[in-house]
């Protein structure tokens, strides 16, 4: 088992290698010159001159990815064209507060999604299966934007139950934290509790109708027993490889919802860069976004593993 | 040459006394009976099982043969209670288990009795068994759920039954995923966790089907030593004649959901009454006698929905009347030998016939 993940592990290297010439590569393949922003109004060849050598630009490609790389690896993902800032602490500041928002998105959606997943199998063809089937499907096709305005428009505004938009650091007030990020959190988790029942209830449905669940019957236990420890425990795998993959997915999809309620994340740090062109920036969060679904995937991988006894044992 | 005759002759004696103490079956003696049953699955018009009636007595074998399809399954679900609610519609049908009495249209077997009283084994060893759990977990479940008492406990008798069931070095087993074992040891599993709790039925379900022909016989003797030394009534369905002969008390043969013949296992074997077990014995291959082409019943059993009406063999048998569209009731050849058909004895119209 060791070896396995040994192995999964060496096969992540060169993903991130690989991937790390297509975030570089891509950066030479957008139109517009950086140097250009940097300069501003400034158009004199001896500036631009200045500039180029500044930041390497007449080195030869390759050498150029070689420095990026190089400085990437040591923690140093270049300085943000626009703030000045180095863009590791750029990342550094705003990645925990979507981490925040992705996480409580995730407990959401798992908290509704698989317990509705599994009730939607267990009672198959009835009108309970009917309505958790209603409700994902419109979780899925309502538009975040809508959901959220709709949100705050009720909760914040006509109720005023919680607050609108912004961001409370957990350190600072924990509680008023979790109840800033409560809708955003919610208007994030609701796809993915939907994408979750679905998962769930087909995964449950392939087991409830195996012999081993017959033969849990068989032995006099609790339908609760039966449902839940035997048949849930092997419809387990799909779900958490399943629900490691989301995270990754949540993370990245957070632009939207961050910019609805103004959170001050990882998304809005991505769209700022993208219309400043700020090159470097773009450069690290995108980097930071691959390397992060890369290890979602190498845990989806080990849980996998470790939830199946077959390969465990192997 | 005289003792071998007197041998015989004493094992007749031998087998004729068991048969006569299972005719009279005291009604103390009687463990289960299953009176009336009648089964279809939603969205179908005929019976699976229609009017089935079944019972066994303490220590008693009883064997349930037929084609597949007849409903032996379903009947062995049915009375575990395994049955789903949603696609099987119990329409009659009364079991009477161990001093319970249960109304299968509306109850099935209450869930303390199922796995403690009531074991069953399956068909299908490789997948009976939950993956994702260790054998002695899987049989300890069993014991605390009916016995209560310590893990140790529980764990002390799975080790008890793991070694009784003939599996080597249990310990280890204990510790070990179903995916380690074959099939055969599966099966053994299976078996340790259905006797784990002394049940006082034991219903088989074609246990040895989907093993290797060298394992079958093993199991079966395994079966069959236990089912001795414990005294457990059991059902075994099979389609292997072979084994009914060798295991059986009596026998219930099935055809398309109704019973056809009932009786000790001699007199079936011997005298089988109804056209369809004449059939189903001839088309046993014999080692003695003269070679020749095995018999076989000409067609096969129609679907559900184009059953005929009244005897369900008709459509296949080489006697059949208009009187067969009426549906023949269990007739008694013998006091304990019933067949349904009309011309039940037979011997006396073939008499007439000839």
């Amino acid at each position: 088992m060791l070896s396995f993940f040994l192995r999964r592990l060496l096969i992540a290297i060169p993903t991130i290698f690989l991937i790390s010439i297509f975030v570089f590569g891509l950066q030479k393949l957008l139109p517009g010159d950086p140097l250009l922003v940097l300069a501003g109004e400034e158009r004199d060849p001896a500036v631009l001159e200045f500039l180029r050598e500044k930041y390497r630009l007449n080195d030869p490609i390759p050498v150029q990815y070689m420095t990026w790389a190089g400085n990437a690896l040591r923690g140093d993902l270049g300085i943000s064209l626009r703030t000045n800032q180095p863009v590791t602490e750029l990342i550094a500041q705003k990645l925990p507060v979507t981490l925040q928002l992705a996480m409580m998105s995730l407990i959401f959606a798992v908290v509704i999604g698989v317990p509705a997943g599994i009730l939607s199998a267990y009672r198959k063809g009835t009108m309970v299966d009917w309505v958790a089937n209603v409700v994902a499907l419109s979780g899925l096709s309502i538009p975040n934007f809508w959901l959220g305005i709709m949100l705050i428009l009720l909760v914040s505004v006509k109720w005023q139950l919680l607050p609108a938009s912004g961001y409370v650091p957990p350190g600072e007030d924990l509680w008023l934290s979790i109840k800033t990020m409560l809708m955003p959190a919610f208007v994030l988790g609701t796809a993915l509790a939907a994408t979750l029942m679905r998962h769930t209830r087909s995964a449950m449905l392939g087991v409830l109708t195996s012999d081993y669940v017959r033969t849990a019957r068989a032995k006099g236990l609790s339908e609760r027993k039966v449902v839940l420890k035997h048949a849930f425990r092997n419809a387990l795998t799909p779900i958490v490889t399943m629900t490691a993959l989301l995270f990754g997915e949540l993370v990245a999809g957070a632009v939207l919802t961050e910019q609805i309620f103004t959170i001050p994340g990882f998304g809005k740090l991505v769209v700022d860069a993208v219309f400043n062109r700020d090159y470097a920036v773009v450069q690290g969060i995108v980097l930071v976004t691959a390397v992060g679904f890369i290890v979602m995937n190498l845990l989806a991988d080990m849980a996998y593993v470790l939830l199946n006894p077959r390969l465990r044992e192997a | 040459m005289l003792s071998d005759l007197t041998w015989t002759n004493l094992a007749l004696v031998q087998v004729s006394q068991k048969e006569i103490a299972l005719l009279h079956k005291d009604a103390n003696d009687v463990l289960m009976a299953l009176g009336d049953f009648r089964l279809r699955f939603r969205g179908q018009d005929a019976c699976v099982i229609d009017g089935v009636d079944l019972s066994v007595a303490r220590g008693e074998v009883l064997c349930i043969v037929g084609e597949s399809g007849c409903g032996k399954s379903v009947t062995a679900m049915a009375l575990m209670g395994l049955l789903p609610s949603g696609s099987a519609e119990i329409s009659s049908g009364t079991l009477r288990f161990d001093g319970e009495t249960v109304d299968l249209t509306r109850d099935r077997l209450s869930s303390e009795r199922r796995g403690g009283a009531m074991a069953m084994i399956f068909q299908e060893p490789m997948t009976s068994l939950n993956p994702a759990f260790r054998i002695g977990d899987q049989i300890a479940e069993s014991v605390l759920q009916h016995r209560g008492g310590s893990k140790e406990q529980a764990r002390d008798r799975t080790l008890e039954m793991l070694r009784r069931v003939g599996l080597p070095s249990p310990e280890a087993r204990l510790r070990q995923f179903p995916h380690q074992l074959s099939g055969g040891q599966r099966q053994r599993v299976m078996i340790a966790m259905a006797l784990a709790n002394d049940p006082k039925l034991l219903i088989a379900d074609e246990p040895t089907t989907a093993l290797d022909v060298t394992i079958q016989a093993q199991i079966l003797e395994l079966i069959r030593d236990l089912q001795r030394e414990r005294g457990t009534g059991t059902i075994l369905i099979t389609h292997d004649l072979g084994v009914v002969a060798e295991i059986a008390d009596t026998v219930a043969v099935m055809y398309g959901g109704q019973m056809v013949e009932r009786g000790p296992v001699a007199q079936i074997f011997d005298d089988p009454q109804h056209p369809y077990t004449i059939g189903l014995m001839e088309s046993v291959p014999r080692l003695s006698g003269e070679r020749a082409r095995l018999t076989t019943i000409e067609g096969s059993v129609p679907s559900i929905d184009k059953m005929p009406e009244g005897c369900r063999f008709r459509t296949r048998c080489a006697f059949a009347v208009a009187a067969c569209a009426e549906r023949p009731a269990l007739r008694d050849v013998t006091p304990g030998h019933a067949a349904a058909c009309h011309f039940v004895p037979l011997e006396q119209h073939l008499r007439v016939a000839v």
